[in-house]
């Protein structure tokens, strides 16, 4: 067997991201495994060290600048070129994994129409789900926002008198920011997903919903595991660093007093919370201590278990290109000896229910194939966007979260529609983008300078006299189209492209030249 | 049948031969084009801004220069976008909803309304990476779209098959976004300017001489990414190469 005997059927693999000779990455069959997650290996870590490139600088309220932060992370082209093409590859095999199966189209529209369905009878859902929880022994909360969230879930750990909390991953949490609520209490925290286990130790929040520390290159992970774990700071094969990880990490799942998951769907008719993970870790953190905590986003709920299997069906193939998730959970009853929580939170979600254009944002079921497939994404990093949604979904959820804060958010986005495309819930996420930026301009919270050039450009355009004047002569269009194709005060085209030469003659007088002579309109 | 020409600001500025082609390509057919003297802008800039006010009285403008005619027919997929799904800004009287229903970009006029079946005169004996822009691919379906399971189908490429001696070549990512994406070019040059250089990289690789696209503004900034990188294609519109273009 040679080393091409393991190469993926792939064409254009970057060096970097090339399967290595390794057998761990082959299925029962023989087979190189094709999705995501058995091709984590390959990235070399680069030869001279390149730091990481950092996040977007959080100033209070005032508008994340997206373009900055993506600057500096295309000014780390090691870490640009790794982060696109991993997560191009991802989107290759969410395109081969969705072409498998003929009915893809209709299972996105199917789950779309449940997920209509069941957001537009929510109350019914949820009260039906609190019932069924009830009914099998789980203690059920309700929180109206992020902070009620972390102030019941600490109640609960008062209770009884837990210190420390193992959880899998959960962006829930993140938007309550749940794990510095707790520091602040005194409460440890070990988060048990791998990726989201670096991010906590490097201090950093997650860039993607499902690859959290995709922005990392294995180089940062040893960098970070040797100053927070004592590893060989040398050594970073993945397996060596994973296998660190799992050792530290275990004597804190084994001795947790608390154990905590997020939640990917809510069944109603049965009050089961269900969650899906590759690396078993919310079994672990929902299994093993006595004290168990289901955080749920009240958009999570789906009417039956029969509707499940088509969010399971859509739910891998989007995110990673696998056909299923390695374990799929569910949640129901509390263990013998042991006690269930389930808090059910708002934050903001009833209010984004009432939003005409923005509601079905709701339905959003976090597998990041939309942010897989950006390519504004893919070369300006999740941390960019200093938000705890990143890539084309987070444009149209983050500025509901906070208005001025994310309202240049909406703009870093080309409105390609790729993502609307991939999306396995057929959220129309690039036509929200543009009714965000409508409604963001309406309000003013967009930049005068460039509601100033968008209204001159408005005054010359609809004047066809003072267009012309504009660009009557060649020399000029350059002058003058400015205001909305080419210039900007900063010339921001030239910088990193060639202008456009200026023909002789436009279109226009080419056409009065050579088509009006005889004085025909 | 009469034809009202929309020849896009910026190639009314930058790319004249494109609207004479579009002209000259429309007239072969025995169609008679006109041009309404006092055309501008459809006002997409604004409206992708989120500057719909702003956009009002160029739209009005649009709606009045082309009232009269059975189509309107523009050399630009992301315009013809613009005109179909977000002139909106006006109230929708009955004048808009005719204007912008039909409002026809090039490629889908030849091919859905002319249903054209040869172009005898078009000769293009070069290799060319076809840019889908994301407006013509996904907003007025030009092409199925990679992401979607359906059957292919690609109305330029039908197109440009019947110029004789042109060659396809395929790029590794055939309809990812090249980046210029309008206001977005200069709002996020950095960004912008990667996606482009990523793009004419891909064409490059796969060996193309030209690139046509049914968007010279695509075009524009692609020309532009890749003679800052010394790339050696070279940029042409459809209208060009359908309407027989030598090069």
């Amino acid at each position: 067997m040679s080393a091409d005997d393991l190469r993926p059927n792939e064409d254009a693999l970057h060096p970097d991201v090339q399967p290595a000779s390794d057998e761990s990455a082959r299925g029962q069959d023989g087979q190189r495994l094709q999705h995501a997650e058995a091709a984590s290996k390959p990235i070399r870590a680069p030869a001279t060290r390149e730091p990481q490139p950092r996040g977007a600088k959080i100033r209070g309220d005032r508008p994340i600048d997206q373009a900055e932060a993506a600057e500096r992370f295309l000014a780390a082209p090691l870490h640009q070129k790794a982060h696109d093409e991993r997560l191009w590859d991802v989107r290759k095999k969410r395109d081969v994994a969705t072409q498998a199966i003929p009915e893809w189209e209709e299972l996105r529209e199917l789950a779309s129409q449940i997920k209509t369905h069941t957001l537009s009878h929510l109350d019914e859902y949820l009260e039906q789900f609190e019932a069924a929880a009830k009914a099998n022994g789980v203690h059920v909360h309700w929180a109206a926002d992020g902070a009620e969230h972390n102030r019941i879930v600490h109640g609960i750990l008062k209770d009884h008198g837990a210190k420390t909390l193992i959880k899998s991953k959960s962006m829930l949490t993140e938007e309550c920011g749940f794990r510095h609520y707790m520091a602040a209490n005194g409460i440890d925290i070990i988060e048990t997903d791998l990726g989201e286990r670096i991010q906590q130790l490097d201090d950093e929040e997650p860039s993607h919903v499902v690859m959290p520390a995709v922005h990392k290159t294995r180089i940062d992970v040893a960098e970070v595991f040797a100053r927070t774990l004592g590893t060989d700071p040398t050594n970073d094969d993945a397996h060596y660093l994973a296998e660190s990880q799992r050792m530290t990490t275990r004597p804190h799942i084994l001795q947790a007093d608390a154990g905590m998951t997020g939640c990917n769907f809510a069944i109603a008719e049965t009050g089961t919370v269900v969650t899906c993970t590759n690396e078993g870790n919310a079994d672990l953190s929902g299994n093993v201590p006595k004290l168990q905590i289901h955080s749920i986003g009240i958009e999570k709920l789906i009417p039956r278990v029969e509707h499940l299997g088509v969010f399971i069906r859509v739910l891998a193939r989007s995110a990673l290109g696998s056909t299923i998730t390695q374990y799929t959970s569910h949640f129901r009853k509390p263990r013998a000896g042991s006690e269930m929580h389930m808090v059910l939170v708002d934050n903001g979600r009833s209010a984004r229910l009432g939003m005409e254009e923005f509601w079905t944002s709701l339905k959003c079921i976090r597998c990041g194939a939309c942010m897989n497939t950006c390519p504004v994404y893919r070369r300006s990093g999740g941390l960019s966007y200093g938000a705890t949604y990143s890539g084309p979904i987070g444009l149209i959820i983050d500025p509901t979260f906070n208005k001025r804060k994310y309202s240049t958010l909406p703009f870093s986005s080309t409105m390609n529609g790729s993502c609307t495309n991939v999306c396995p819930v057929k959220i129309n996420i690039h036509e929200q983008i543009f009714a965000w930026r409508k409604v963001l301009a309406e309000e003013h919270q967009i930049p005068l300078l460039k509601q100033g050039m968008m209204k001159a450009a408005g005054a010359v355009l609809s004047r066809p006299a003072a267009y012309r004047a504009a660009i009557g002569t060649a020399d000029s269009a350059l002058r003058a189209l400015p205001r909305f194709a080419v210039y900007n005060p900063l010339n921001t085209w030239g910088k990193g492209r060639e202008m456009p030469e200026t023909p002789k003659q436009s279109f226009h007088s080419w056409y009065k030249q050579n088509r009006m002579k005889d004085g025909a309109k | 049948m009469r034809i009202g020409l929309f020849v896009p600001c910026y190639v009314d500025a930058f790319e004249p031969e494109v609207g004479i082609a579009t002209l000259e390509l429309l007239e072969r057919f025995g169609l008679k084009v006109e041009y309404p003297y006092d055309q501008t802008c459809c006002g997409q800039p604004m409206t992708n801004t989120g500057c719909h006010a702003e956009a009002a009285a160029t739209e009005a403008l649009f709606v009045k220069n082309f009232t009269e005619f059975d189509y309107v027919v523009a050399p630009s997929g992301s315009c013809v976008h613009q005109v179909r799904e977000h002139l909106t800004a006006i109230p929708q009287t009955d004048a808009v909803k005719a204007v912008r229903s039909k409002t026809f970009e090039l490629v889908e006029f030849l091919h859905d309304v002319l249903k054209i079946e040869e172009l005898p005169w078009a000769e293009f004996p070069h290799k060319v990476a076809y840019h889908n822009n994301c407006n013509s691919l996904r907003g007025i379906h030009h092409a199925r779209p990679s992401e979607l399971n359906a059957p292919f189908f690609s109305k330029p490429l039908d197109l440009l098959k019947k110029v004789r001696g042109i060659e396809i070549v395929d790029l590794t990512r055939p309809d990812e976004c090249c980046g210029f994406g309008g206001t977005f070019s200069v709002f996020e040059p950095a960004v912008s300017a990667k996606m482009g250089y990523d793009k004419v990289g891909d064409q490059a690789r796969a060996g193309a001489d030209y690139v046509v696209s049914a968007d010279s503004s695509c075009l524009m900034h692609q020309k532009g990414c890749a003679e800052r990188l010394g790339l050696p294609q070279k940029f042409i519109h459809i209208a060009q190469v359908l309407n027989g273009a030598v090069a």
